[in-house]
């Protein structure tokens, strides 16, 4: 019932690849003990979902491993911060909460992380091959990474992604181990409501999946084999908030699901769910705090970050007519830097939508106080920004998105 | 049962003594607590209002956002965390910040698992102590 050491955990632990490794392996190993895993397996790579400043005791961490001279030993990825790097000027909260949240990202770059500040890093260079086992932070990034490439990585949260990537060690149970990965819930999609587009779609299937299938990994039949990688991006998004879903397979389009046998290893499943139409709609409703024609005050789009393929889809979608409320955009430096390569940002800027880089609206202060209702095309947004912001939020597909930007309320296509 | 010691699994180690608080359902630290005073604000916790500042904290199990063990850390260095905590499940987001706590502020916060069989015996009392060492975990009744 122990947990078994290798020898090279114990040169870590005895301090010979350096004090802030040291460090780092003290707490891992707590944990592994915690999580009750036998062993710890080399990773090849982290993502570090830690931030985003909540308070001193994060950045005391991150500046001690700095003062231990610690550096990341497998290439590391950063999450999302609390401010806009690129654009500081669009902060709106305290110079105290700035000035701790731009040290806690620089900390983190000190450690050796790449500043990507995305929640999105499977959509640039850094992305995990199959099979790959990875440490990652973050719950889109996490179910992405298992789901749509097949990496293989468990929900790890504060300070464990950051010592994972310090030891490039990780415990050695849940979703690392193939035997957890099959499926063990069915969900069947009856009927799709005929008028709707398959990124709403992906988002009313998430947000179900993650309230009925409680902690069972779901194998997903009857959805468009057509489905983006942006698709099963916004279905794991709303998935893995409205539940703790960090694996989830669509049956023919996931590379863990060539067919339903596969999914499930043979065995039947221990829970079906079955959504009709008339359960999505109503699904999708549910995202929404506000009535049709309802005023609103801001736009986001992004949540998790926008890729450069939903960016050209809204370039499509603006005549340059300016919208009656901002339109943000929530983006890695990356993606912005593609942006401005193809030519779209002075188009985008004069179409009224700010582009926000390095955090995202529902996790920042970048909104005016006075911003009222917030609409969204995201799942995970309109589920977390009435806690987090204190903003009702209307949600809609992206044409809706702009349609209501125009009209300054909530406007139904 | 002032005599009595029980024994318990050290997820954290440390000592520790204070008042029980038994909570009826677990509590997400993230959001459910106020980390000026250590009160419970989750409004949907039945024991909304009651501090966990100085408490040896019955808690049989976690739930919620990891973000918790940040929040718990930081509970902690305020001085609004509890004294200890007691579960019956292994729950890794509690251990984490425990031992931040533990690691920066050289705050102990001792967490052990304990037997389910002794849970009412030890929520009967109003007080207990807690000592976690690297071998074993022993609780008992009073201060």
């Amino acid at each position: 019932m122990s947990l078994d050491l290798s020898p090279f955990d114990r040169e870590l632990i005895g301090g010979a690849h350096g004090a802030g490794a040291a460090f780092a392996m003290r707490l891992l190993v707590r944990f592994a003990e915690a999580v009750d895993a036998r062993s710890l397996i080399d990773i090849e790579a982290a993502h570090v979902d830690g931030v985003i400043y909540h308070g001193r005791a994060s950045l005391d961490l991150a500046e001690r491993m700095v003062g231990l001279g610690g550096k990341v030993r497998v290439p590391t990825t950063l999450n999302v911060g609390s401010v806009d790097l690129i654009h500081p000027e669009l902060f709106r909260g305290t110079k105290e909460h700035a000035e701790n949240g731009t040290r806690l990202m620089h900390a983190h770059v000190d450690l050796g992380c790449a500043p990507t500040f995305t929640c999105a890093p499977y959509q640039s260079a850094s992305r995990p091959r199959f099979g790959a086992q990875i440490a990652w932070g973050e719950s889109n990034a996490i179910v992405f990474a298992n789901s749509v490439i097949g990496a293989r990585t468990n929900r790890y949260g504060d300070f464990i992604d950051l010592c994972c990537a310090m030891t490039g060690r990780a415990p050695a149970y849940g979703l690392h181990l193939t035997e957890n990965r099959l499926a063990r819930a069915l969900v069947e999609i009856v009927s799709i409501p005929d008028d709707w587009d398959l990124e709403r779609l992906a988002v009313a299937v998430g947000h179900m999946i993650g309230r009925r299938c409680g902690g069972l990994i779901p194998a997903i039949v009857g959805l468009p084999p057509s489905m983006s990688e942006d698709d099963l991006k916004a279905l794991g998004a709303a998935a893995a908030s409205s539940g703790a879903v960090a694996l989830f397979h669509v049956v023919g389009r996931t590379p863990e699901a060539p067919d339903l046998k596969t999914a499930c290893g043979g065995r039947k499943p221990e829970f079906r769910l079955r959504l009709t139409a008339k359960d999505l709609r109503e699904a999708a409703r549910s995202l929404s705090g506000i009535a049709d024609g309802v005023r609103i005050g801001a736009v986001s789009l992004g949540t998790p970050h926008f890729s450069i393929d939903q960016f050209g889809r809204l370039v499509l979608l603006l005549d340059g007519a300016r919208p009656l409320v901002d339109i943000f955009v929530n983006c890695s430096r990356a993606t912005l830097g593609e942006v401005r390569n193809r030519g779209w940002e002075e188009p985008l800027r004069a179409a009224g939508v700010t582009l926000v880089a390095d955090t995202c609206v529902y996790v920042s202060a970048i909104l005016r106080a006075d911003a009222g209702t917030v609409m969204t095309n995201s799942g995970k947004c309109a589920y977390y920004a009435p806690g987090n912001l204190g903003v009702e939020v209307a949600y809609g597909s992206l044409a809706e998105c702009v349609a209501s930007a125009h009209a300054g309320k909530v406007v139904r296509l | 049962m002032s005599a009595q010691a029980f024994e318990a699994v050290t997820l954290v180690p440390g000592e520790a003594s204070g008042p029980v608080l038994r909570l009826d359902e677990p509590l997400s630290f993230w959001g459910g607590l106020d980390l000026a005073t250590g009160a419970i604000i989750d409004r949907w916790h039945p024991q909304r209002g009651a501090s966990v500042a100085g408490a040896m904290l019955m808690m049989p199990s976690g739930r919620g956002s990891s973000s918790g063990s940040a929040t718990l850390a930081e509970a902690l260095r305020l001085g609004n965390g509890p004294a200890a905590i007691l579960m019956l499940e292994r729950d890794a987001i509690v251990v984490v910040g425990a031992m931040v706590a533990a690691e920066l502020y050289g705050l102990a916060c001792p967490v052990a698992l304990a037997d389910g069989r002794d849970w009412e015996a030890l929520a009967a009392v109003a007080s207990l102590t807690l000592k976690a060492g690297p071998e074993g975990a022993t609780i008992s009744a009073g201060l």
